[in-house]
């Protein structure tokens, strides 16, 4: 079967999921990406190549800073974009998912930048464009359920190598609550797609999914054995919002065992960086004086993050 | 077909300029046998700016029809564009086309106060109104279509220039 990502030529269609994304197109998403970075820093920081196109962000689920820097990335791009306001949209009154996109679609749209609860969901939109013959609209996965959050991945992969160069000798560490994370399903794929010989996961048993070892990962539930010598640090939110209640005691307990601290760090090389996809819960999983600290990149990511999304819209919308 | 050598054009075309530059004139190298050829003729004709770089992937007219072009080089403009007398470098002048993303891209940097156009070779068949005010080498006869003419450059920094069937 044909990666639902990729058109008959190999060229990228949709941006789903890195898990299965051949290394070659993620490397030419990191080249890409590379001369976008520039762009900010013109008197006009716009590039022409989306005139006319319109792009709908889909955010069926919460975000600030993805909707933000995916609005952004657009409009330096030149391109239209519209904002839909989920809660108060058709979906409150009952309308279907597949409905709503079809709606837009008959409003011209060429893309979709969508972020849902449920996994699934941008997969679902794909393949009804695809069965429907609409191949010149393209979908971009803002971040699905547990499953994906492919373009959080990438522009982790881009800050890694801007850092570190190349990812054949590194030392990685995932550390917090991947069984209900995206992000690190994500990290996980691209690092391993990209040949990082040793990718760590860090975190209480009751935060780690079952079997995770199976995704090519070692597992540490220990904070000091599992950030021994390792060059890079990618924390994960704590995502209160998902808990029942029955996974962990309370914050405060977390961040005496799992929360990342300056005296933690210390057991990573002293050239470590410290990455966070935010928002950051500053007392639960990080430290304050790490988070402001001379090791974090955490900021740079953001501003990476739009380069990287001008980079994919861009591939997405040529083809 | 006899091509000429590329650093006798290249020596023709500093002296072609340098009636004309003064020491804060600005040369704009396009991606990638521009930007060598605009390293050169600063040195020979002793411009206090070092060169800027272009790459036209981002402006192109043809995006639409063809998508990204893969591996986009970064554009980098080391100096202040607005009110600087500019002079954009490329190897080859074909279509114009080139030539007209490249005034859209630098105008993105400010308000220069002129822009010129220099070129190794004038292949002809032009497709916009564009002409290069310094010009090394005018081809008698068009090149066909087919054929591609490209600057390049040996390891030890001589520039060469080949025809290639595309």
């Amino acid at each position: 079967m044909r990666n639902p990502q990729l058109n008959k030529h190999g060229e990228l269609q949709h941006l789903l999921t890195l898990d299965g994304l051949p290394r070659d197109v993620i490397t030419a998403i990191l080249d890409t990406a590379a001369p976008f970075t520039e762009v900010a820093e013109r008197e006009v920081k716009k590039l022409p190549l989306l005139r006319g196109k319109s792009i709908f962000n889909l955010f069926f689920e919460n975000s600030t800073r993805t909707r933000t820097t995916f609005e952004i990335a657009a409009k330096r791009l030149s391109a239209d974009v519209v904002n839909l306001n989920v809660s108060t949209s058709s979906t409150a009154k009952g309308e279907s998912l597949l409905d709503t996109v079809d709606n837009l679609c008959a409003m011209q749209a060429d893309m979709f930048v969508v972020r849902h609860a449920a996994s699934g969901a941008p997969v679902l939109i794909a393949q009804h464009l695809q069965a429907t013959a609409r191949d010149h609209i393209h979908v971009v996965n803002a971040g699905d359920g547990r499953h994906a959050h492919p373009t959080q991945g990438l522009l982790d992969m881009y800050t890694i190598r801007h850092y570190k160069r190349d990812f054949s000798n590194l030392v990685v560490a995932i550390v917090g609550d991947v069984l209900h994370s995206r992000v690190a399903r994500s990290q996980i794929a691209a690092l391993t797609t990209l040949g990082v010989p040793e990718v760590r996961v860090i975190g209480p048993r009751t935060l780690l999914p079952t079997e995770v070892e199976k995704l090519g990962v070692r597992v540490f539930h220990d904070m000091s054995e599992g950030l021994r010598d390792v060059d890079v640090v990618m924390m994960l939110r704590l995502q209160n919002e998902r808990m029942n209640g029955a996974l962990l005691p309370t914050p405060q307990e977390y961040y005496k065992i799992w929360g990342l601290t300056q005296e933690k760090l210390a057991l990573a090389r002293p050239d470590a960086i410290v990455m966070h996809p935010g928002p950051m819960n500053r007392g639960v999983e990080i430290d304050s004086a790490v988070a402001d600290g001379a090791q974090a990149v955490i900021l740079p990511q953001v501003t990476f993050g739009i380069a990287v999304r001008m980079a994919v819209m861009s591939m997405l919308a040529g083809q | 077909m006899q091509l000429p050598d590329a650093e006798t054009l290249c020596r023709q075309l500093a002296a072609q300029m340098r009636p004309h530059v003064t020491p804060d004139t600005v040369l704009v190298g396009i991606h990638t046998g521009g930007v060598w050829l605009a390293e050169r003729l600063q040195q020979e004709l002793g411009l206090s700016h070092p060169p800027g770089a272009i790459d036209v992937s981002f402006y192109r007219d043809d995006y639409g029809a063809r998508g990204l072009h893969p591996q986009p080089q970064r554009t980098e403009i080391p100096f202040a564009v607005e009110g600087a007398p500019v002079i954009i470098v490329d190897d080859v002048l074909y279509t114009g086309r080139t030539t007209r993303a490249a005034l859209n891209e630098l105008f993105d940097f400010g308000r220069p106060a002129r822009v010129e156009l220099a070129v190794l070779v004038d292949r002809g068949d032009r497709e916009l109104p564009i002409a290069a005010r310094y010009c090394a080498l005018t081809l008698p006869e068009p090149l066909p279509a087919s054929q591609n003419l490209q600057l390049e450059r040996e390891e030890d920094g001589t520039l060469t220039l080949r025809l290639i069937d595309a």
